[in-house]
C-alpha cells in the first residue's frame, strides 16, 4: 500500500498534506509557547525547562522533546521530498508557456514552492541561531533563551530574517491548509466557506502571534 | 468588424512553431468564433496560403472536439465552448491570441489541433462499467436517490475537451479524471468497479505525465461544462477509501 500511495500524484499529495498538518499542529504550539516571552524571563525559561521534562518520570530528560523533533524532521522531509517530486512533474507537464500570459490564481497559491523554499531555509537559520546557537549574534548560552532571544532580535537583520518567513509562512497557511483538506476529501460545498475562514484565521493567528516576539523586543515591550 | 489575429502556426509534431499575424475584415458580430476563423481560412486557401488547421465538430457546444486558447484563456472569455463563443465579445480592432492547448500529455499535431487521445486511454482504464448491453432497462428497476442522481448528472455533463488541461499551470488533468470518476462512482451501476475504477484511471493519468494539482482552481474557472472544483475533492475521497479498502484485500 505505501508503494502505491507514493507512486501516485495523488498520493504523494496526501503524503505533502498529512505531513504539512503534522506540522501545523506544532506551529500553533510552539506560537503559545513563544507567547510567554512576554510574562518575563522567569516564565519563559522555566516553559522552556519545563520542555525538556515533559513526560517525567516515564520519559527520562529531554526524550519527549526528541520524540517531538524526531517527528517534526520525519514531517519536513517528507513535506519536502514530495514537493520537489511533485514540482518537478507539473513543470515537465507543461513545457512551453503560452504567450498570452494572464496573472490568475491568488498571491498564497502561486508563492507556494517559492514560500516552501523560503521557509525551509528559515528553519535552518532559525535551528542554528536559537537551538544550537552556531549563528547567534552574541553569547549564545543553553538554559537561557530568554536572552538569546533578545540577543537575535537585536539585530537587523535577525528581525528581517524572521519577519519575512512569518509573512511567507502566513501565505503557505492560507493556500496549505484549505488545499489539505481537499487533498484529504474532507472539503465539500457547504463547508468550503468555514474551511477557508479557519484557513484563514489560522495564518493570521500564527503570523501575528510569532511576528509580536521580535515586535515585543523591537518596541522595548520585552527586554 | 475588423481583427487582428495572432495565430499558433506550427507545420507538424516534430516542428518549431510561432506565432503568426493576420488581419480579417468583414466579420460579423453574430458570427461563432470557429466561423470566424473559417473566414480567415477561405481568404488563406485563395491566396494559395496553407489554411489554419483547428479541431471542430458539433459546433452546438456537445461534443468536446473544439479547442484553443483565446487571449491565454482555454475557450476564450466566455464560459462556453469556443464554438458557441460569438464575435460580439470581442470589439471592432481588437488583436486576438490564438494557441493551441499547452501540455506535454497534449502535444501539438498541426498548428491549433492537439492529440488528446491520453484522455481516451484515461477512460479506457475505467471510465466504463461492466454490464450487459442491449436494450435500454427499465428506468426504475435500479433506483437512484435524486441527489446521487444530481451529483452523477453534473459531472457527466464533462464533455473531456481538455480545457482543464490547458488552464492548469500544472498540465494536470484532474478535474476531468474527477468528473469521469465522480459520474460513475455515485451511481449503483458503477458501484461493482468502484475501487479499482478510480485507481485505475488516476493510474493512467499519471501514467501519461499529467501533473499533479495544487488547487488552484484554474480548471474549475475554464471549464465549459461547469463542473466544480470540488469534484477533485470527491476524487480524492475515493482514491484514499480505494486505496484502504483494496491493501485490505
Amino acid at each position: 500500500m505505501a508503494r502505491t500511495v507514493w507512486d501516485s500524484t495523488v498520493g504523494k499529495k496526501t503524503v505533502m498534506a498529512v505531513s504539512g498538518l503534522v506540522m501545523l499542529l506544532y506551529l500553533v504550539a510552539h506560537m503559545i509557547g513563544n507567547l510567554k516571552i512576554f510574562f518575563g524571563a522567569g516564565e519563559f525559561n522555566h516553559y522552556a525547562h519545563w520542555l525538556r521534562t515533559v513526560g517525567e518520570p516515564f520519559m527520562h530528560y529531554e526524550w519527549t522533546l526528541w520524540v517531538i523533533r524526531v517527528v517534526l524532521v520525519v514531517a519536513v522531509v517528507a513535506h519536502a521530498t514530495s514537493a520537489y517530486q511533485l514540482s518537478r512533474r507539473d513543470i515537465k507537464a507543461r513545457p512551453s508557456k503560452y504567450v498570452h500570459k494572464k496573472p490568475r490564481a491568488s498571491y498564497a497559491t502561486r508563492t507556494m514552492r517559492w514560500g516552501g523554499i523560503i521557509l525551509g531555509l528559515f528553519i535552518v537559520w532559525h535551528i542554528l541561531d536559537l537551538t544550537t546557537g552556531t549563528v547567534h549574534p552574541g553569547g549564545f548560552e543553553t538554559g537561557k533563551p530568554y536572552q538569546n532571544i533578545l540577543d537575535t532580535f537585536s539585530t537587523w537583520y535577525g528581525n528581517v530574517i524572521y519577519i519575512v518567513a512569518m509573512l511567507a509562512l502566513g501565505l503557505h497557511i492560507r493556500h496549505g491548509f484549505w488545499s489539505a483538506a481537499q487533498t484529504l476529501g474532507a472539503g465539500s460545498r457547504t463547508r468550503d466557506r468555514a474551511l477557508k475562514t479557519v484557513a484563514n484565521v489560522l495564518a493570521l493567528l500564527l503570523t501575528v502571534g510569532f511576528i509580536a516576539v521580535p515586535v515585543g523586543v523591537m518596541t522595548g515591550v520585552v527586554s | 468588424m475588423k481583427l487582428t489575429l495572432r495565430v499558433w502556426r506550427q507545420k507538424n509534431a516534430d516542428a518549431d512553431g510561432a506565432m503568426s499575424t493576420y488581419e480579417v475584415d468583414g466579420i460579423s458580430p453574430d458570427m461563432s468564433f470557429l466561423e470566424m476563423l473559417d473566414t480567415l481560412n477561405e481568404g488563406l486557401i485563395l491566396k494559395g496560403e496553407d489554411p489554419v488547421a483547428f479541431d471542430h465538430d458539433c459546433r452546438e457546444g456537445i461534443c468536446g472536439a473544439c479547442s484553443l486558447v483565446i487571449n491565454g484563456d482555454a475557450h476564450g472569455p466566455e464560459r462556453t465552448t469556443t464554438c458557441q463563443l460569438h464575435m460580439r465579445s470581442f470589439k471592432d480592432g481588437d488583436t486576438i491570441d490564438i494557441e493551441p492547448w499547452r501540455a506535454s500529455a497534449f502535444p501539438v499535431v498541426k498548428d491549433l489541433v492537439v492529440d488528446r487521445s491520453a484522455f481516451d486511454r484515461i477512460i479506457q482504464a475505467g471510465g466504463y462499467i461492466t454490464a450487459p448491453t442491449g436494450a435500454a432497462p427499465e428506468a426504475h428497476a435500479t433506483p437512484v436517490p435524486k441527489p446521487d442522481a444530481d451529483f452523477a448528472f453534473e459531472h457527466a455533463e464533462c464533455i473531456g475537451c481538455g480545457a482543464c488541461v490547458a488552464a492548469c499551470p500544472n498540465g494536470a488533468a484532474m478535474l476531468f479524471t474527477s468528473a469521469k470518476v465522480n459520474h460513475l462512482n455515485v451511481l449503483p451501476q458503477g458501484a461493482p468497479e468502484r475501487e479499482s475504477r478510480v485507481l485505475d484511471m488516476v493510474a493512467q493519468m499519471d501514467e501519461e505525465g499529467f501533473g499533479g494539482c495544487t488547487l488552484t482552481g484554474e480548471c474549475a474557472t475554464a471549464c465549459p461544462k461547469g463542473i466544480p472544483l470540488m469534484s477533485i475533492t470527491s476524487m480524492n475521497k475515493e482514491w484514499l477509501r480505494a486505496t484502504r479498502k483494496v491493501s485490505k484485500r
